[in-house]
């Protein structure tokens, strides 16, 4: 948890401004300035293609106060790791004096699919960088297309609810316990709507002394199907009905966080899946009767993976 | 330094550890390989300051140089064939980035099928990328080109990235004598990097690899467009000032016996050797004939390629790719250089050596004997059997 007070936050030089191009109600934005709030020291940014790229970087213009580079789709990591890469030897040789930290902001879709085999390889091979995956569980710069981030039973474009096929019939990939496999520093999930949670996983992430990863769920209001006023309290949703759990990786360690933590111990409500599927047009049709046995088994399933988290944290 | 008996791809690493750059990220692959192996040894041994970064595949590699480069360090990295394939999505935004990244290619045959020997398939493909393209005819020009690469491509009216190409096996693996320049002068002669707008001037944010809109997008490739023009004086310059050091003089046109010649073969790379071999053996006879290569390959020396060809009474193009439903590459930038010429030569394109298949003085013999007797064709693909 960041020792930040909101006071001191308000402070801070905006190290991206306002007057980008993202949606109304987009979480990205919202979790670029929360994560970059986390360090002090002089950053650079490096981002995969995709909505956050796009709309921070139009020519004549640009919403960066500091260094930032954008090369392709499937390399935000390597982009990172270049620049990265670059620091470390000239500071070797003593021509950059600085203290530096690094990051990469990707998509699902440059994280879970496209750019996976370049995060791999970034985290395996220890470059001090930060992966940020703004996780809105589909291709939404091209129009909300499934990935491997998109949950069992949303509809997308190429997951359309049909009458033939009624959904997106595959479950998501855990890319969160992918990265902890990579046995990394640190990796955490978090969101938006508890910023002290955010920054301080961040905080912790840029100080590892390492690559880490953080996996932020974020609200897209266009592909969620959900009002443009809603980024903060339906991430928070996914936390509270364990879909997307808080926890960290430190140390060799998992443990639970915040929200989740109190779920986890009883001092707060563990919200049911049903209230996060109706909440969202992209989970319409699972709303209707008929589907309420299958709504009951995903249920049962989100419960094991939760109790199955649980258990990691207690080892 | 004394004369060394050296492979091609040892004789560039040899190039790299004297350059010694800030960061070389690679890939291994068939015929390359021999280079970062030789210089992960260099590193080893501590004698670079090289950030080597052993990434996971090519695209990695040519994204890791592009960033580095864009960070503000001097970056090298190598590939060939199938690599330089899977590098072609960050080609064009390398150069569009204006990072003067120095690459060697081992041109080797693209699959499928598979096949690891020498053409020039990959470099073909990768030809209108935006990257300055050099090639050799031997182990001492590879080494020679490398020394050369960072300064074509890192001057500032240039700023774009360059490809040393060198044939596999044929060079890559083949020992040949070759003199080195001390390490000392090849320090000064490439000397610091300067890079323009470093990321890792923190004081100074700047936003590298932004959209365009169709208005500036338009103008951002002709600045390269511009750029490219520009680094046909830079090589020449840069051709010159190694003279001074080494003694060896090069032309963006290299032509032997063209003088006085009536008929000339154009070729690309070794076989720019074996072509003089075949010029010197007709000339014995009297036959009036020439070889030419283009040593800077991109941009494409236009004015001296026509000034070479001028006068000629046929000139016979060797492409070592296989133009699957077009002229071969090489053919047909020679034919734009012979549009506006007056009473130009006839041109013919022959297609030779794919995927390794051994191109020798015999076969070459055979393009001038075709040209002498009136009888050769605009496509030749050589030796298939009807």
């Amino acid at each position: 948890m960041s020792t930040r007070s909101i006071k001191d936050l308000t402070k801070l030089e905006p190290k991206m401004t306002s007057g980008h191009r993202l949606c109304a109600g987009c979480a990205e934005g919202i979790i670029a300035r929360q994560v970059l709030m986390a360090t002090d020291k002089p950053v650079v940014v490096a981002n995969a293609t995709g909505c956050f790229e796009v709309s921070t970087s139009i020519y004549p213009y640009t919403s960066w106060k500091v260094p930032w580079i954008h090369t392709a789709f499937g390399n935000g990591a390597a982009t990172g790791a270049g620049v990265e890469a670059a620091y470390q030897s000239l500071k070797k040789q003593g021509k950059i004096k600085d203290d530096m930290r690094f990051v990469s902001f990707a998509g699902d879709g440059a994280t879970y699919d496209i750019g996976l085999q370049a995060l791999s390889g970034a985290m395996e091979r220890g470059h001090q960088m930060m992966h940020v995956c703004f996780n809105n569980e589909a291709y939404m710069n091209t129009g909300i297309q499934r990935s491997s981030a998109t949950q069992f039973g949303a509809s997308t474009t190429t997951s359309p609810a049909g009458t033939a096929i009624p959904w997106k019939a595959e479950y998501s990939k855990d890319m969160t316990m992918i990265m902890i496999a990579h046995d990394i520093p640190y990796a955490a999930q978090a969101s938006p709507h508890n910023w002290r949670d955010l920054i301080g996983k961040a905080e912790k992430g840029f100080e590892c002394g390492g690559p880490a990863f953080l996996n932020v769920i974020s609200t897209c209001p266009r592909g969620w199907r959900t009002p443009n006023d809603s980024a903060i309290t339906m991430a928070q949703l996914a936390v509270q009905t364990c879909v997307w759990p808080l926890y960290e990786y430190e140390n060799g360690k998992i443990s639970l966080t915040a929200d989740s933590e109190r779920i986890a111990t009883g001092k707060q409500e563990k919200k049911p899946l049903m209230d996060w599927f109706s909440a969202q047009g992209r989970y319409k049709h699972l709303t209707k009767d008929k589907y309420i046995p299958l709504v009951q088994t995903l249920q049962e399933r989100l419960d094991a993976k939760w109790e199955k988290l649980l258990k990691l944290s207690k080892l | 330094m004394a004369d060394l008996a050296i492979n091609g791809d040892s004789a560039i690493a040899l190039a790299w550890k004297q350059i010694d750059p800030d960061v070389c990220a690679a890939y291994p692959i068939t015929p390359q390989t021999i280079i970062v192996e030789r210089f992960s040894d260099y590193v080893a041994d501590g004698e670079v300051n090289t950030n080597f970064v052993c990434v996971e595949s090519e695209h990695s590699a040519l994204t890791l140089c592009t960033a580095s480069s864009s960070a503000g360090a001097r970056t090298f990295t190598a590939t060939a064939s199938q690599g330089l394939a899977y590098m072609w999505e960050m080609l064009p935004i390398t150069s569009a980035m204006r990072t003067p990244v120095v690459m060697a290619v081992a041109n080797r045959a693209l699959s499928g099928p598979i096949n690891i020997n020498n053409d020039h398939s990959d470099a073909m493909a990768a030809r209108d990328c935006g990257w300055v393209m050099i090639f050799a005819e031997n182990v001492q020009e590879a080494y020679d080109n490398a020394v050369m690469a960072p300064r074509i491509a890192e001057h500032h009216d240039v700023q774009l990235p360059i490809m040393t190409n060198i044939d596999g096996f044929i060079l890559t693996h083949a020992v040949e004598r070759m003199t080195p320049l001390d390490s000392k002068d090849v320090k000064s002669f490439v000397g610091d990097f300067k890079p323009l707008y470093p990321l890792l001037d923190w004081k100074n944010p700047v936003t590298h690899g932004v959209m365009d809109g169709p208005e500036y997008y338009y103008k951002h490739k002709y600045q390269m467009v511009e750029a490219m023009e520009n680094a046909i004086k830079v090589t020449e310059k840069v051709f010159k000032d190694f003279k001074k050091i080494s003694g060896r003089e090069y032309r963006l046109v290299e032509e032997y016996m063209c003088d006085d010649a009536e008929f000339v073969a154009v070729v690309l790379g070794s076989s720019y050797g074996t072509m003089k071999a075949v010029v010197d053996e007709l000339r014995a006879e009297g036959k009036k004939v020439g070889a030419i290569m283009p040593r800077l390959y991109r941009p494409w020396p236009d004015k001296h390629m026509t000034a070479a060809l001028k006068g000629k009474k046929a000139v016979a193009v060797l492409d070592k790719h296989a133009p699957i439903g077009a002229y071969g590459a090489l053919y047909a930038d020679v034919c734009t250089s012979l549009i506006d010429m007056k009473d130009a030569p006839a041109a013919y394109n022959y297609i030779y050596g794919l995927g390794g298949k051994d191109a020798t003085a015999k076969d070459f013999r055979t393009i001038f004997e075709d040209m002498l007797a009136g009888k050769a064709a605009k496509y030749t693909f050589m030796g298939v059997d009807e």
